[in-house]
């Protein structure tokens, strides 16, 4: 089942589909001029789009107030002091795993969606189609609709042609310049960095970032289109494996509208397919295909032909829904006139996603709820591994990093145990080993202690306990650490 | 083949350049014009580079290379870089200089500061011959022990880097010169062997008691000057203990052997005309903070 099914039903395209020829595969790239469709889909895909543009652009004004000192920035990844800060959420780079948990999470909650829904996020929130779609709509507002574009495109040179074309790559690239421009909003104090951008303060690597994203989404968006998904996107490849014949797809029914072909008023629709073959589907597609021929890797199932189909189903007075989001299981049974099963939504794969996506999410949420506000690190030093004193004694020598993530200051007690008759210092500090030693550590800071820990002579090599513990609030870090020596 | 005629490849419809290789033609497909554009632009580009920036190298007759209209230097550049970090510095080597050395030490900030300052300068002009971290190797003495044989405080270490050891240069240098027994005939093979068993006896390894029992005198005649009566050594001299278990050359019998005949008298070079006070003092806390200081 599964793909064969998806690509080679009985009933796809007059006579099947044809194998391509050498010819096809290197075929020049022909234009696209999608149809504005009209209807709920169309309606879906305005708001989803207007929805998503408003985050991006206006996300980075968004201020969170953390207190004195800190970025107020509700949404900031700030390079210079190492941190990402996310709403109440602040990443240091010790906890980068948090953010390879989020994009796991991420993942998996896009093939749950692909698995129940198919490629909702092709057609509907992906950066690519919802640029595409809104730089469709520019050249819509310069060029006029499908026909006219055609037109304007094989006529020859004229004022006419040249104002429109100018008017529409002006307007492509302001928009290119404002995505480039607050990409970099996200790395630096929105309000000050777009000031200076203007007056020339801001840093070097904005200008780079905002130049080469105004020309990615340039041409991206304006020349490359559904180029970037059918050969440059890795998604679509995937989908193989993601979606199944379970899952909502958008569909040709071709079980209600074959045999197709146009429809004279005096014809009875007993013993024909709904289709009417009017091409509607076709002309409203941004990806140039025709959904009739099946499932296929180009469509991003943006569901434009489902609008675009309903409308002309409904002017000749047909019901809706030849083309539809559908499984294939039901388009195959209802085709062999057997009763289409219902759509499972919990099914083998589903319910693994889901139980997948608890499971990380809960584990990123206790993670960030016991996050640690201190972390001690130990290394020891490398060479030499172990010296041996004048009175016989072994010593190791440890560098011992203190991160205190707080805002005010704190002081930490270090204790180390594991070997009989160990003693330790801590250069800089005046100490008897017989109370705890107790280190400042800044706020906000990484501190460094050099610590040299002794033992014995012929003590036993093996691991030692360095635990780290903050006075006031009892929270500890323990670390393990080797000691060496000649035994 | 000839020029008049096109040949037209029969598959693709495009005309061939007219080579045949084994029967293999090669289309005459034109350039893409993206490639053709960017190739364009790319010459525009190196003709504005050559105006800009030095780019004809120094030819006969030339004298120098041209220099370009922005008379870009990396060499100069690069003194601007140096300039810009030690005004950057300033600050904080003239608090080095302010400072004691035990201020430097137990100070949080100076220390910091130290001891970067130090790792990064021991890395680039100590650790050649100290090892990483002062590890030490034979002749060259580990500097992460707390064992020392001139001086092992934060101001001895710091006298030791200015002045070096036995610097011919330095008038100040730490000097001391043992005798080469051997070479120059001052002692027999017998005395020689006699003093190794000693030596051997001092610092508890396996040796001939006999042996060293005849030469108890002579090593109090001829050795405890420096080393002491008992082979304790003197600072002063930066002779070493015998008795310890470290040895700057081994403490087989071999080597013990061959430090009798030959002596040692190893050099380190003085660091006050290399390195500046700032860089002096870092390194000396930064040599006793490396796990034997004194």
């Amino acid at each position: 089942m599964g793909q064969t099914t998806l690509n080679m039903h009985p009933g796809a395209g007059k006579g099947g589909p044809t194998p391509p020829s050498h010819k096809d595969l290197y075929a020049k790239r022909q234009n696209i001029y999608p149809k504005l469709a009209h209807g709920k889909f169309r309606m879906v895909k305005w708001v989803v789009m207007a929805a998503t543009l408003a985050v991006y652009y206006l996300l980075p004004w968004l201020r969170w107030d953390r207190g004195e000192g800190i970025p107020n920035q509700a949404v900031l990844a700030d390079f210079e002091s190492e941190k990402f800060y996310f709403f109440f959420i602040e990443i240091w780079p010790q906890d980068i795993h948090f953010l390879a948990g989020l994009l796991i999470l991420a993942s998996l909650v896009l093939f749950l969606i692909t698995s129940l829904l198919g490629r909702v996020w092709c057609g509907y929130t992906c950066p690519q189609t919802v640029w595409t779609d809104l730089y469709i709509w520019v050249e819509r507002a310069f060029e006029g609709d499908r026909a006219a574009r055609m037109r304007l495109d094989h006529a020859p040179w004229s004022f006419n042609k040249a104002w429109r074309k100018l008017g529409k790559h002006t307007i492509w690239l302001v928009i290119a310049f404002w995505t480039g421009g607050a990409f970099i909003l996200y790395w630096h104090d929105a309000p000050s960095v777009a000031q200076g951008w203007f007056t020339g303060e801001a840093p070097l690597s904005a200008y780079w970032f905002a130049a080469i994203l105004t020309m990615t989404t340039y041409f991206l968006a304006g020349w490359m289109r559904e180029q970037v998904c059918t050969y440059m996107c890795p998604w679509p490849r995937i989908q193989g494996a993601l979606t199944d014949e379970y899952a909502l797809n958008v569909t040709y029914r071709y079980d209600r509208g074959e045999p197709r072909g146009p429809k004279r008023k005096t014809e009875s629709w007993d013993d024909r397919g709904d289709c009417i073959d009017c091409d509607q589907c076709v002309q409203v597609c941004p990806v140039g295909i025709d959904i009739r021929d099946g499932a296929q890797l180009e469509c991003i199932h943006c569901a434009l032909c489902i609008d675009a189909c309903d409308q002309m189903m409904t002017k000749i007075g047909r019901p809706t829904g030849l083309i539809a989001y559908d499984t294939d299981v039901a388009v195959t049974a209802r085709a062999n006139h057997q009763t289409p099963p219902k759509f499972k939504i919990l099914r083998t794969r589903t319910i693994l996603y889901a139980v997948l996506i608890s499971a990380i999410g809960a584990l990123i949420v206790w993670g960030l709820a016991t996050k640690a506000t201190i972390e001690a690190n130990v290394l020891k030093d490398r060479s030499p591994p172990f010296v041996q004193l004048s009175s016989g004694d072994i010593q190791n020598g440890y560098t011992l990093k203190l991160v205190n993530k707080l805002s005010e200051p704190r002081t930490m007690v270090v204790s180390i145990t594991g070997i009989e008759g160990l003693n330790y210092s801590v250069i800089g500090f005046d100490h008897d080993s017989a109370e705890p030693l107790e280190l400042p550590v800044e706020p906000f800071g990484v501190d460094r202690y050099r610590i040299l820990v002794t033992a014995p002579q012929g003590a036993p090599q093996r691991q030692i306990t360095i635990s780290v513990r903050d006075t006031e609030s009892g929270e500890t870090d323990t670390n393990r650490a080797a000691f060496r020596g000649p035994n | 083949m000839t020029d008049e005629i096109k040949d037209i490849d029969e598959h693709s419809g495009i005309e061939t350049t007219g080579h045949s290789w084994d029967g293999i033609k090669e289309l005459n497909n034109p350039l893409p014009r993206w490639w053709l554009i960017v190739w364009y632009v790319c010459i525009g580009w190196a003709v504005i580079y050559m105006i800009l920036m030095p780019a004809i190298p120094a030819l006969p007759g030339l004298g120098t290379n041209t220099t370009g209209l922005r008379n870009h230097s990396d060499r100069d550049l690069v003194a601007v870089a140096i300039a810009d970090l030690q005004t950057a510095r300033v600050a904080q080597s003239a608090s080095l200089l302010g400072a004691s050395l035990e201020e430097i030490e137990t100070d949080r900030e100076l220390q910091q500061f130290a001891l970067a300052m130090g790792e990064s300068l021991f890395g680039d002009n100590c650790a050649t011959c100290h090892g990483a971290g002062g590890r030490g190797a034979v002749g060259y003495p580990m500097l992460a022990d707390d064992v020392w044989l001139w001086d092992g405080t934060l101001d001895g270490i710091e006298y030791t880097l200015r002045h070096g050891i036995r610097h011919e240069d330095d008038l100040d240098t730490r000097f001391s010169l043992m005798p080469a027994f051997g070479r120059d005939n001052l002692m027999s093979s017998d005395q020689i062997d006699g003093l190794t068993q000693y030596v051997l006896k001092l610092s508890e390894q396996s040796h001939d008691a006999e042996e060293a029992e005849s030469v108890a005198e002579l090593f109090q005649q001829q050795c405890s000057a420096c080393h002491g009566p008992t082979g304790i050594g003197d600072r002063l001299q930066g002779a070493p203990n015998l008795t310890d278990s470290e040895w700057l050359y081994g403490g087989s019998e071999r080597a013990i052997h061959d430090t009798i005949y030959d002596a040692r008298n190893s050099h380190m070079p003085a660091w006050q005309d290399r390195l500046d006070d700032a860089s002096i003092k870092a390194l000396a806390v930064y040599v006793h903070t490396l796990g034997g200081g004194e």
